[in-house]
C-alpha cells in the first residue's frame, strides 16, 4: 500500500473531519443518547424522568413479549441467511458455469439490491396479497388458504422471502468473486483426479468457499437483525398478532408507539451490543483468516 | 501403463487455429518430450490428451482404446500441473489420497500406497502439513506424488519444473527422469526448455506452430534436424545459418561468404544456383590457417570453453565455440569442415539430403 506522509496535523485533521463529523452525527450521539436513555425511566407524560440503573434491562429480559420477539429473530435471521445464501450459492454456481451472457445475468440478479427494502416489500405486496396480490389471489383459487394477515406462519414465510430476495444480490457478487478465484488448474485436478462435478463442489469448490461464506453469514444475519425492519414493516407490521415481531421492530414499536423510551432504548442497547459482538466473531475470524 | 496414439489431432479455439494434425505414437514406458516455443500449442496437446480440452478433429487412443468420448477421470491418467494445482484447504496426505478415496481403494491400500509414494519422494515429513506451508520443491515433489500414487497408464507433465529455481530445476529432472524410468509408466513432458528435453525424452517431438516440426531421439535431432526452425531450436549456442546456392552439378555450395564448399556426402537434387541455407553449429566451426577471416565484435569466455561473435566478409553473423581460453587476436581464419555442414532449402527450409 502507499503510504502519504502530510507535515503537521492540520491538514489531515481537515480531511478526516466530514467522517469524524458524520459519525459523531449520526451513530455516536443517538447511541450515547440511547445508551443514557435505557438508564432512565419516564413518567408516562414525559415530563420527569428518573435514574434507575440497569432496572428497565432487568424488565426487558423478563418481558415474555421480549422473548417471542427474540425468538421470532432467531427464526427469521437464521431463515434469511440460509435462504439468501443457499439461493445466491445456486445462481454463482451457475453464472460461473456459463461465462457466456454472464454479464446480463450478473446485472440482473444485482438489481434487488439496489431497490429500497419499503419499495421491494410494496413489490411482493402486489404479489402475495389476498385479494389483490397476483400470486395471493392464485393460491386462494387454487384452494389454498393463503392470508398472511390472518395466518402468523404464512406472515413469517412471506417477511423471510422477501427480506432474503433483496439481500441474495449481495451474496451472489461475493460468491461469484470467490468461484472466480479458485484456479482453475486445482478443478482440472481434481477431474483427472475422478472427481465428478458435485464431487469437486462438496470436496473442492464448498470448502474453498467456506471463508467467504462466513464472511456471508454475518453480514446476512446482521442484516437480518437491523435491516429488515422497512419490509416487515410494510409488509405484515409486525403482525398478525405479534407473529411477524422481530427485534428491531419490537424497538420500534416500544419507543415509537408506545413511547415507552426507557425500554425501547434497553432493547436498542441489547441488539447494539449483539452486532458489536457479531462484528468482533468476523473480526477476529478474519485476522486468524483462513488463506489458501 | 500403455501406449499413446494420437493421431491427425487439430484444434481450433474459435477462428484461432492451434494445433494442425499432430500425429504421434508413443510405445509403451516411453518418455516423450514435448519441446517448443512459448504459444505452439504445447499445453494444449496435452491437455487434449488428458480430456480436459476437446481436439477438433482427430483421435487419442490410450491402450489401443479410443478415448474421445471419456472424460478426464475414466482415462486412467495422472498430471503435474505447472503451479502443482495442489488442493489448498488439505494436508499433503489428503492431497495425495485424494483420487484413491474417489475410487474406492480400501483404507489400508491408500495408506501403503501413499507412504510408498512419500518415501519415494522423500516427503514423509511434510505429510500433515498443508500446501502453503511448503516450499516450491516441496509442493512439486507432492505434485508428482499425487499422480504416482494412482499408478495410472500414463504421465502428464505440462512445465512441471519451470518454477523452480535452476539448480533444484537440474535436481528434480535427474529424479523425474529416474522415476519414471522405474515406475515406467508412460509419460508425456512439455517443456521449452532444450536442455530439459535433450535429457529426459527418450525421444522429443519439436514443435512449431502447431505442427510437429520433428519426432526423434534427441541425439537424431541434433545431429540430423528436419528443417532450420529444428536445427535453430536444438543446441546451444544455436546452429550458423548461411546462404548459399548448389553449385558443380549439385556436389557442392557456393556459399554468399566466398567459398565453394563440397558436400562429404554425396551430391543434392535441383538445379545448379537453387538457393540454399547451409548450417553449421558453432562447436563444428574449425578455426584453420588460410581460411576466412571472421574478424570478432564479442568475446564471451565461459571458463571450460569461449563463444566468439564476428561477421563473415558478407556481412553474416557467425558464432563460433572453441574449447579452451579465448584467443588473443581481434580476428580468426575460419574454416567450414565438410562432414559438419547441414544443408536446408533456401526457400521450405526443408532439410535436404543426398
Ligand atoms: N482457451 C483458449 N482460447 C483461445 N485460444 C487459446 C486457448 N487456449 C490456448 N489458446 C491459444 O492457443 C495457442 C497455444 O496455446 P498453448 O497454451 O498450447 O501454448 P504452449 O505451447 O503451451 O505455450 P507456453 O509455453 O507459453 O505454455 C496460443 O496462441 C494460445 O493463445
Ligand atoms: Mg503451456
Amino acid at each position: 500500500m502507499r503510504k502519504t506522509i502530510f507535515k503537521g496535523t492540520a491538514l489531515p485533521l481537515l480531511l478526516l473531519a466530514p467522517q469524524l463529523v458524520i459519525t459523531a452525527i449520526f451513530f455516536l450521539w443517538p447511541a450515547g443518547a440511547a445508551i443514557w436513555q435505557s438508564l432512565l425511566q419516564e413518567d408516562p407524560w414525559g415530563t420527569r424522568s428518573e435514574f434507575v440503573g440497569l432496572r428497565n434491562f432487568a424488565e426487558v429480559l423478563a418481558e415474555p413479549e421480549w422473548r417471542g420477539a427474540a425468538w421470532n429473530t432467531l427464526l427469521f435471521s437464521t431463515s434469511v441467511a440460509v435462504l439468501a445464501m443457499g439461493t445466491a450459492l445456486f445462481l454463482a454456481v451457475q453464472a460461473d458455469k456459463s461465462i457466456r451472457g454472464a454479464n446480463l445475468y450478473r446485472t440482473l440478479l444485482i438489481w434487488p439490491y439496489a431497490v429500497a427494502p419499503a419499495v421491494a416489500a410494496v413489490l411482493w405486496l402486489f404479489l402475495f396479497h389476498p385479494s389483490i396480490g397476483l400470486v395471493g389471489r392464485a393460491l386462494n383459487q387454487a384452494g389454498l388458504a393463503w392470508d398472511y394477515k390472518l395466518n402468523g406462519n404464512q406472515a413469517m414465510l412471506l417477511v423471510i422471502v422477501a427480506a432474503a430476495w433483496k439481500q441474495v444480490s449481495y451474496n451472489f457478487i461475493f460468491f461469484l468473486a470467490g468461484l472466480q478465484s479458485i484456479p482453475r488448474a486445482v478443478l482440472e485436478a481434481a477431474a483427472i483426479d475422478g472427481a465428478k462435478p458435485v464431487r469437486r463442489f462438496w470436496t473442492i469448490i464448498l470448502p474453498l468457499l467456506s471463508p467467504t461464506a462466513f464472511f456471508l453469514l454475518v453480514v446476512n444475519l446482521v442484516y437480518a437483525f437491523f435491516d429488515t425492519f422497512g419490509v416487515i414493516h410494510a409488509l405484515t407490521g409486525g403482525g398478525p398478532g405479534k407473529a411477524t415481531e422481530t427485534l428491531i421492530y419490537k424497538v420500534y414499536v416500544e419507543g415509537v408507539q408506545n413511547v415507552n423510551l426507557g425500554s425501547s432504548s434497553a432493547q436498542s442497547v441489547i441488539l447494539m451490543v449483539l452486532v458489536i459482538a457479531l462484528t468482533a466473531v468476523q473480526f477476529r475470524f478474519i485476522e486468524r483468516k483462513v488463506h489458501y | 501403463m500403455a501406449s499413446l496414439d494420437v493421431t491427425g489431432v487439430t484444434k481450433s479455439f474459435g477462428a484461432t487455429h492451434v494445433l494442425h494434425g499432430i500425429n504421434l505414437a508413443v510405445e509403451d514406458g516411453e518418455m516423450i518430450v514435448i519441446v517448443g516455443a512459448s504459444g505452439c500449442g504445447k499445453s494444449t496437446l496435452l491437455r487434449i490428451v488428458a480430456g480436459l480440452e476437446t481436439a477438433t478433429s482427430g483421435s487419442i487412443r490410450i491402450a489401443g482404446r479410443e478415448v474421445a468420448a471419456l472424460e478426464p477421470a475414466e482415462r486412467d491418467i495422472a498430471m503435474v500441473f505447472q503451479n502443482y494445482a495442489l488442493y489448498p484447504h488439505m494436508t499433503v496426505e489428503q492431497n495425495m489420497a485424494y483420487g484413491l478415496k474417489i475410487r474406492g481403494l480400501p483404507r489400508a491400500e491408500i495408506t501403503r500406497r501413499v507412504a510408498e509414494a512419500a518415501g519415494l519422494l522423500g516427503i514423509e515429513a511434510l505429510l500433515t502439513r498443508r500446501p502453503r506451508q511448503l516450499s516450491g520443491g516441496q509442493r512439486q515433489r507432492v505434485a508428482m506424488g499425487r499422480a504416482i500414487v494412482r499408478e495410472p497408464k500414463l504421465f502428464l507433465f505440462d512445465e512441471p519444473l519451470s518454477n523452480l529455481d535452476a539448480k533444484l530445476r537440474v535436481q528434480m529432472r535427474a529424479e523425474i527422469r529416474r522415476l519414471q524410468r522405474r515406475l515406467g509408466v508412460t509419460s508425456l513432458f512439455v517443456t521449452h526448455d532444450q536442455i530439459e528435453a535433450m535429457t529426459l525424452g527418450d525421444r522429443l517431438v519439436v514443435m512449431h506452430a502447431g505442427h510437429a516440426a520433428q519426432i526423434a531421439t534427441p541425439m537424431e535431432i541434433w545431429a540430423r534436424p528436419a528443417d532450420t526452425y529444428v536445427a535453430g531450436f536444438i543446441g546451444s549456442p544455436a546452429m550458423n545459418f548461411l546462404d548459399g546456392t548448389l553449385a558443380e552439378g549439385g556436389h557442392a555450395v557456393a556459399l554468399k561468404a566466398g567459398p565453394v564448399l563440397r558436400f562429404a556426402d554425396g551430391p543434392r537434387a535441383g538445379g545448379e544456383g537453387m538457393p540454399l541455407t547451409i548450417g553449421i553449429r558453432p562447436e563444428h566451426v574449425a578455426v584453420a590457417e588460410g581460411g576466412l577471416d571472421l574478424p570478432l565484435d564479442l568475446v564471451e569466455p565461459l571458463g571450460s570453453e569461449t563463444v566468439l561473435h564476428g561477421r563473415l566478409p558478407g556481412g553474416e553473423a557467425l558464432v563460433v565455440k572453441l574449447g579452451g581460453p579465448a584467443p588473443g587476436q581481434s580476428s580468426l581464419p575460419v574454416a567450414f569442415p565438410a562432414e559438419a555442414l547441414h544443408v536446408f532449402d533456401g526457400g521450405t527450409g526443408k532439410r535436404l539430403d543426398p
